[in-house]
């Protein structure tokens, strides 16, 4: 196992994902296999290869600083689970 | 033609039948939507049916046509996939996640479409987020595949090429990042198209994996591929990435025939790992093309195995940050009664997604994490680069590589489940075009065990109009485009 | 502060860009609308929507890469930092970490001892601001208003080059002042437009290697940075004579209580998964782009000083005060060109009166009540003896107040100086009958009398005449009367 369940738990805590007792044994062999399938990659040569981000080679473009959003705060927060007005809520911050 | 065959017909005769008053818009819809009542339960192809929406706007295509107007795909039929954005109707991308979201904008490419005059059936099912082969992961339940419904259509955009395979739509939308519309088009006997990465507005189409993502169209014909093609492609202001470069006539450039037209045929595309059956379909294909008056010649991709380990870091990282939206704040998916921030986060996207998703998240958190960034993600764009030089370089000698869409023909629901890898593989022969942004088309070329088998063109970039010329030219030729799965005649 | 030990300060300074729209979407960056009604779709992070980059922001940053003398990349990356906040909408900050649009600039200050210092400019970023979270009133609950969220952000980042907090402060208030001039900030610190943080670490003077530092987040007033670093130097020094060791953290100021503490919160170990953001391509900035900026750039701060005590006249203090602002130093330039005096006695004035008006107010130069050419118009009065310096204090209040130009004033409430000899000295022969006891003292010899003459004829005149006048016509009547 190239990955163990400390491991994963830190990456799940780090993407806010809850991986459940049940669930933790299968995710550690699977994302082992993963991680031991890419590791193929280590093979390639890739000395003074620049990295690709892009599949094209373009430059960003420009848009002109103009207001063109309308207000659609009522539209958008159809979706909203909990508003109290206008504001989306989450479980109290403390700081 | 009686309106009891209109689903049997592809776009391009729809068109030319609504044009000369043989059938109504209205008339049309009506028969396909009454397809999708008779097949769906069996199919699952569908997450939302627009039916209503679909006859108003029928009847609107019918009044613009009375008058005269209308754009180039007025009235003609068509269903999104359920990644794409579609103002006031549901779009779930095939998750738990937006199991209730109700996008208030269209996507780029369905406004276009409705623009030109489509009218929307519904929307399909699809692996979720994207994120599968097989159209198994997603929450609401798998596409069968109309050749046999134990069989998995492929995927992501298994819906809508199991609509399109079964006849209940004559075309749909679907995206694909590394391979998504073409091996369900290869896996339900129909044409899928990819454009060019930068061709089509990503923008309104729920993000997988931004570098690779691209909308595209499966149909029952290159030609109704080329059709659609042109209403999509174009430059869009709101998409960055989106280029903007002319778009031609895609139907005009279909008649060219094949002579001269120079085949590269990948030597790693024919060893071990591809099914007999399919890579006799495959090369008898190749020899219909070379009789058409194309010359084969052999060009190499060295860097092809790694295609599948590098598309398996680059996508997973950017799915991890694409997906980090999805908190339970905004829209979808929130866990009940939270204790806290951290547990509203981490319980609301562990019960929102599903584990195939859960899976790329923590692969992609990995391979970008502190002390794994180098070996991983920097390592994987370098191989990127060496696999997009590769096509580059091959691309100097000849127009189009053909080769087969898929190892093998569908597969049995649940036979891939159980090992990633296995599944992974599957879109080994399809992830280079994504990696390097090529165009790539999947059309029939033949059945293997009983099954369709997916002949795979990819030209360089914006090389669409010579991939759709040479698919065209070879369904003149065939007919395996036109095959009809048993009981969906 | 132990002379045993050396302070090393370097600043992150976020300055908000003045831009209509944001930098990815077209929604508007007005402050103050109601919650979430100018976060559009792009800024809520919705599903499907993608960035597209405000080229007024890159026009900005450049601006402020070519006025600190550093170098404006050719091309730059966006790219993602990835972490969790319910005020940052997309789960990641689109930022720049690998190649920013800014790098290697530098900066002159006044140290302690009156000497310029060089502060170097590591590299100034463009970024996303985040939302806002309110905790009051909403029970259990904290509210999230994204309408901040997108706005433009350019952060500069210092050199560790700053010695002490005055420095920090100076080194700010020089930032503030630059990117005010180039009109790419508001520099609102109330709202929130230009904060900073600061990392701070001590060392035992001499030593080479730097100190633990801890950093000190969202300062947001000149005042609070020079107080936040002053309490968190004695913190360490106390932590590391105690034989302790200063811990590698985030602060937060408590201004209240005039102190740092640890934000524990934070204290999670960050890893912010930086990559290149695969939804924008590298920014690729020309030489052409680069030399239509530069002939936009205005006179910038250090070289209007130089040209004030230069051309004008101006004391070199005086100089750094009228510079402080564009606007000032537009002013007094204005002013100046319309005042018959001396440049120096008109940066008096705007240094003085006009600018004791504006504190008392809390309004800014932009503000003015009264227009500098009218500042000029009092000042030629005085000039020209109209009236004498101290009625134009009242004339300049009744200007102030809104009762028109200094002539105006003067005009209506008749203090014209009476400069017509023959008047002053009936006025003085009529003060020195009235108080003979006073005028023998004089003569006796106890001149400083002549302040009780001088004050007894001023009321006689109702302040209108002029003193200079005055004093001589009275020395010469009482010399005379004693003779």
């Amino acid at each position: 196992m190239s990955l163990d369940k400390d491991q994963v738990q830190h990456i799940a805590m780090l993407a806010r994902l809850r991986v459940a007792d049940d669930e933790i044994a299968e995710t550690v062999d699977k994302l082992s296999r993963i991680v031991d399938f890419v590791d193929q990659l280590s093979q390639a040569d890739t000395t003074a290869v620049v990295p690709m981000a892009h599949p094209l080679d373009a430059a960003q473009r420009l848009r002109p600083d103009a207001v063109t959003e309308p207000d659609e705060r009522d539209e958008a927060q159809k979706n909203a689970p909990a508003l109290s007005d206008g504001f989306y809520l989450v479980p109290k911050v403390i700081e | 033609m009686s309106s009891k065959d209109l689903h049997t017909q592809g776009l391009m005769q729809l068109a030319e039948g609504l044009e000369n008053g043989d059938f109504t818009a209205v008339e049309l819809v009506t028969a396909l939507l009454d397809r999708i009542q008779a097949h769906d339960g069996e199919l699952n192809a569908f997450i939302t049916v627009t039916a209503d929406a679909a006859l108003q706007a029928a009847k609107r295509s019918d009044e613009l046509r009375r008058k005269g107007d209308g754009g180039v795909l007025n009235g003609l039929p068509l269903v999104h996939k359920d990644i794409f954005c579609t103002r006031g109707v549901l779009t779930t991308c095939g998750s738990r996640m937006l199991e209730n979201f109700v996008s208030p904008y269209d996507a780029t490419v369905v406004g276009r479409m409705a623009d030109a005059g489509a009218v929307m059936l519904g929307k399909t099912n699809m692996d979720e987020f994207a994120m599968g082969s097989s159209n198994e992961t997603s929450y609401f339940g798998p596409v069968k595949n109309p050749w046999d419904l134990a069989c998995s259509p492929g995927g992501s955009s298994g819906g809508s090429a199991a609509s399109v395979a079964a006849r209940i739509s004559p075309a749909a939308t679907g995206t694909d990042t590394g391979g998504s519309i073409r091996q369900p088009a290869a896996l339900t006997g129909t044409t899928g198209l990819k454009p060019t990465y930068g061709r089509v507005s990503r923008y309104g189409m729920v993000a997988f994996a931004s570098s690779l993502d691209q909308a595209g169209v499966i149909t029952r014909s290159a030609e109704d591929a080329a059709l659609l093609l042109g209403v999509m492609a174009g430059f869009d202001a709101r998409d960055s990435t989106s280029i903007d470069h002319p778009v031609p006539d895609y139907l005009a450039g279909l008649g060219r025939p094949l002579k001269g037209l120079r085949v590269g045929i990948v030597r790693q595309h024919f060893d071990a790992g591809l099914d007999e059956e399919t890579g006799s379909a495959v090369r008898e294909a190749l020899s219909v093309l070379e009789a058409q008056g194309a010359s084969l010649t052999e060009v190499d991709l060295p860097n092809l195995d790694l295609s599948v380990p590098t598309y398996y870091v680059v996508a997973p990282a950017e799915c991890s940050s694409n997906l980090s939206r999805f908190d339970g704040v905004r829209f979808g998916h929130r866990a009940e009664n939270p204790e806290d921030l951290l547990d509203l986060y981490c319980r609301s996207r562990g019960e929102g997604f599903g584990a195939e998703v859960k899976r790329r998240i923590l692969t992609g958190t990995y391979v970008l994490s502190a002390g794994y960034y180098d070996a991983y993600y920097l390592k994987a764009q370098q191989v990127r680069q060496l696999i997009a030089d590769d096509f580059r370089k091959a691309f100097a000698d000849v127009d189009v590589i053909a080769g087969p869409t898929a190892p093998s023909p569908a597969f049995r629901l649940g036979d891939k489940t159980d090992d990633p890898i296995t599944m992974y593989l599957n879109d080994i022969y399809t992830i280079g075009a994504n990696l390097a942004g090529l165009p790539g088309i999947s059309i029939p070329c033949g059945f293997a065990s009983e099954l369709p088998v997916g002949l795979h063109l990819v030209g360089p970039h914006f090389g669409e109009e010579q991939i759709l010329r040479t698919a065209h030219q070879y369904q003149l030729l065939t007919d395996w485009h036109t095959r009809c799965p048993e009981g969906y005649a | 502060m132990s002379a045993a030990w050396e302070v090393v300060i370097g600043l992150e300074i976020h300055t908000q860009l003045a831009t209509k729209s944001k930098i990815f979407s077209g929604a508007s960056t007005a402050y103050g609308a109601e919650p979430n009604t100018q976060a559009c779709l792009i800024d809520l992070g919705y599903p499907g929507v993608l960035p597209v980059l405000n080229e007024e922001v890159v026009r900005m940053a450049c601006k402020f890469g070519l006025a600190v003398n550093a170098t404006v990349a050719p091309r730059s990356v966006f790219a993602r930092k990835n972490y969790f906040y319910p005020d940052l909408p997309k789960g990641y900050q689109i930022s720049q970490y690998e190649l920013p649009i800014v790098e290697h600039g530098e900066l002159f200050i006044t140290d302690g001892e009156g000497n310029e210092k060089r502060i170097g400019i590591t590299r100034a970023h463009l970024e996303e601001d985040a939302g806002k979270s309110v905790h009051e009133g909403l029970d259990r609950y904290s509210g999230i208003d994204l309408n901040r969220a997108g706005t433009p952000l350019l952060e500069i980042v210092s050199e560790p080059d700053l010695r002490s907090a005055k420095e920090a402060v100076a080194y700010m208030r020089k930032i503030h002042t630059i990117v005010r001039y180039l009109g790419i900030s508001d520099g609102n610190m109330q709202e929130g437009s230009f904060r900073c943080d600061a990392n701070v670490s001590v060392r035992p003077r001499g030593d080479e290697v730097l100190g633990t530092r801890t950093e000190i987040k969202n300062l947001n007033s000149f005042r609070f940075v020079e107080r936040a670093i002053n309490f968190e130097i004695e913190r360490q020094i106390d932590v590391l004579e105690d034989g302790g060791e200063v811990v590698q953290e985030t602060r937060l100021y408590d201004s209240g209580r005039d102190e740092t503490r640890s934000m524990r919160s934070k204290e999670e170990a960050n890893d912010y998964r930086y990559f290149p953001d695969p939804d924008l391509l590298p920014v690729e900035i020309s030489e052409a782009f680069i030399d239509g900026v530069r002939e936009t750039l205005p006179e910038l701060p250090d070289d209007k000083r130089r040209r004030f005590v230069d051309d004008y006249g101006v004391k070199q203090d005086d100089a750094a005060i009228l510079t402080v602002s564009r606007a000032l130093a537009d002013y007094f330039e204005e002013a100046s060109a319309s005042a018959d005096a001396q440049a120096q006695v008109v940066a008096n004035w705007v240094i003085g009166d006009l600018s004791g008006a504006l504190n008392k107010e809390g309004l800014e130069i932009e503000a003015c009540r009264i227009p500098a050419e009218d500042l000029a118009g009092l000042i030629n009065r005085i000039q020209d003896n109209t009236i004498s310096g101290k009625i134009a204090k009242e004339v300049f209040e009744a200007m102030w107040a809104g009762e028109g130009t200094a002539d105006a004033v003067i005009e209506a409430r008749g203090l014209k100086q009476i400069t017509d000899s023959s008047a002053i000295e009936a006025i003085v022969d009529k003060v020195v009958a009235d108080n003979p006891g006073q005028a023998a003292e004089y003569r006796a010899g106890k001149e400083k009398l002549i302040g009780f003459f001088v004050g007894q004829v001023m009321k006689e005149t109702g302040g209108k005449a002029n003193p200079g006048q005055v004093n001589e016509v009275l020395r010469a009547k009482l010399k005379e009367g004693g003779q």
